[in-house]
């Protein structure tokens, strides 16, 4: 009961903070209720089971999203962009309406989905081949090993196309600017104490990913918060995007991953792990996988080289 | 016997954290200008989460999950009085007039 | 009694609306990019719940997976929009796309 009643207050408190995101007047406020709204979602993934997803959530959807849009409210304030002129109230209600109707709409087919099969039992069978305890790290690196090599690469598309976006004088540049703070001051010693903290709970949740909830996704952006962390105090300066050791940290995941698939394929079937190997294996693709998504993640969230090499 | 009072004692902790957390959300939307809603913020938040990590802590089954919690609450610490000082030297620039600027001290 | 699946399902169902509402009637593209975050992680949240239906199964494993793998592609997609608004807004002084700057 007490649950229940738990459930309701955080469904109300989601939709209030998303309301909030997409209809305030201020920008960064939006951003803020944004993040807010992140955090709840990530509490709401705790009440469905999925600890897993509520990692991601917290450290991607709240945590690495709301830095960016924070850092992209700060940008287009300095470009002094002009108040978009607001919607006339006819096309407004009429948005509403149709939003609503797919509200219900979605609702509906809720309510009216046959009953849960689900792949539990399937996924639960052939668990002790997959090499990892962790059922979602199997799915993810196993059963459907496709779905997140593809992704690792559209996480490369995604970085290649923002920096496609630099200016030409600066192509081969540092990305964004590189932070100056105060030796010694209250930022400088923030970005001293929290790195090693980072680094090892990084390497813990990729580490412990076949056992418990955890992975190199959720690792990854660990790492790369304490990354960008280490950047905006100072402590390091933003990678050349030209340098080859960052070009070979980028691809290492992918390529890591494609070998192992391709090797598979030479055994018989692409991308399928050995039994009696495939905890090595699932251990070696999430280490190479993590330093790739860490790197990519954190260059995304910096954005395009914007000053000359 | 012991396990009523572990009981009772986490409930009034948590209880105690909740009301700083209370109070510092007043304190956050009542309070005029930038400083005293930071004051109001950061002293109750932190003390608050520091109740409701003792009154778990009591709750918890290993010392391994009370070094965790112990370590949250340490980590929320340094980051919440990194990010007050840093909100409250932006508003006081601000104050100052003119927009807030980095500080500017030469690379390492 | 409601239980959680049911209840977390229709919260994702009223979040699509939300964001859909935003995305339509909002011409700031950094709020349309948002507003289309809101908008996916209610697809995520109904494709969770419904996965959690038979909560004495537990939360399925393979949704799981596959949203763990939309947040990330939201985050790139996410990444790319915000960096070519600030590009569109660096090369025009709009936030917005010219159709919707006039009346």
């Amino acid at each position: 009961m007490s649950g229940t009643v738990f459930d309701i207050v955080l469904c109300a408190l989601i939709l209030g903070a998303a309301l909030a995101a997409v209809s305030g007047r201020d920008p960064f406020a939006a951003v803020v209720f944004f993040v807010v709204y992140g955090v709840f979602i990530a509490t709401a993934w705790l009440r469905l089971d999925a600890v897993n997803v509520a990692l991601a959530e917290a450290a991607i959807g709240a945590g690495l999203t709301g830095v960016l849009l924070l850092g992209a409210v700060g940008r287009l304030a300095r470009l002094r962009e002009t108040a978009p002129p607001a919607r006339a109230a006819g096309p407004r209600l009429l948005a509403a309406l149709a939003a609503g109707g797919t509200t219900l709409l979605l609702g509906w087919v809720f309510l009216t989905l046959p009953e849960p099969a689900g792949l539990h039992a399937e996924v639960g069978a052939n668990l002790a081949a997959a090499g990892s305890e962790n059922a979602v790290t199997a799915v993810l690196l196993n059963f459907r090993a496709w779905d997140t090599l593809l992704e690792s690469i559209v996480l490369l598309a995604a970085l290649i196309g923002i920096w496609a976006l630099s200016p030409d004088a600066a192509w081969g540049g540092r990305p964004g600017m590189t932070q100056r703070t105060r030796a010694g001051g209250v930022l400088a010693q923030f970005g001293r104490v929290l790195p090693p903290i980072g680094l090892m709970v990084g390497v813990y949740l990729v580490w412990a990913g076949t056992k418990q909830p955890g992975g190199a996704f959720q690792g990854g952006t660990v790492l790369a918060a304490v990354a960008l962390l280490a950047m905006m105090a100072g402590r390091i300066a933003p990678p050349r995007v030209s340098a080859p050791g960052l070009r070979l940290a980028l691809i290492l995941g992918p390529a890591v991953f494609l070998a192992v698939g391709l090797a598979a394929l030479a055994a018989g079937r692409f991308l399928w792990l050995p039994p009696e190997h495939a905890y090595a294996l699932i251990l070696g693709i999430e280490a190479a996988l993590t330093v790739s998504i860490a790197a990519t993640l954190a260059l995304m969230v910096i954005g395009p080289p914007q000053e000359a090499p | 016997m012991l396990e009523l009072a572990t009981d009772a004692l986490t409930v009034a902790l948590t209880a105690a954290g909740l009301v700083f957390f209370l109070a510092g959300t007043v304190g956050l939307i009542r309070f005029p200008d930038t400083f005293s809603r930071l004051h109001a913020l950061t002293k109750a938040d932190n003390l608050g989460l520091g109740f409701i990590v003792l009154g778990l802590a009591l709750q918890a089954e290993s010392w391994h999950a009370v070094f965790k919690l112990g370590l949250i609450w340490a980590l929320a610490l340094v980051a919440a009085g990194t990010a007050a000082q840093l909100v409250a030297r932006t508003a006081l620039r601000a104050d100052e007039g003119g927009r807030p600027t980095r500080q500017a001290e030469g690379r390492e | 009694m409601i239980g959680s699946a049911t209840l977390y399902g229709l919260c994702g169902a009223a979040l699509v609306g939300i964001g859909l509402y935003g995305f339509v009637s909002h011409p700031g593209l950094l709020r349309r990019v948002l507003a289309f975050n809101v908008i996916g992680s209610g697809i995520f949240l109904i494709f969770g719940a419904a996965g959690y239906r038979d909560a004495d199964a537990g939360a399925d494993p393979v949704p799981q997976a596959l949203i763990i793998t939309g947040i990330v592609v939201a985050l790139s997609l996410t990444a790319l929009a915000v960096a070519l608004i600030v590009a569109h807004v660096r090369a025009s002084g709009h936030g917005e796309l010219p159709e919707d700057a006039g009346e």
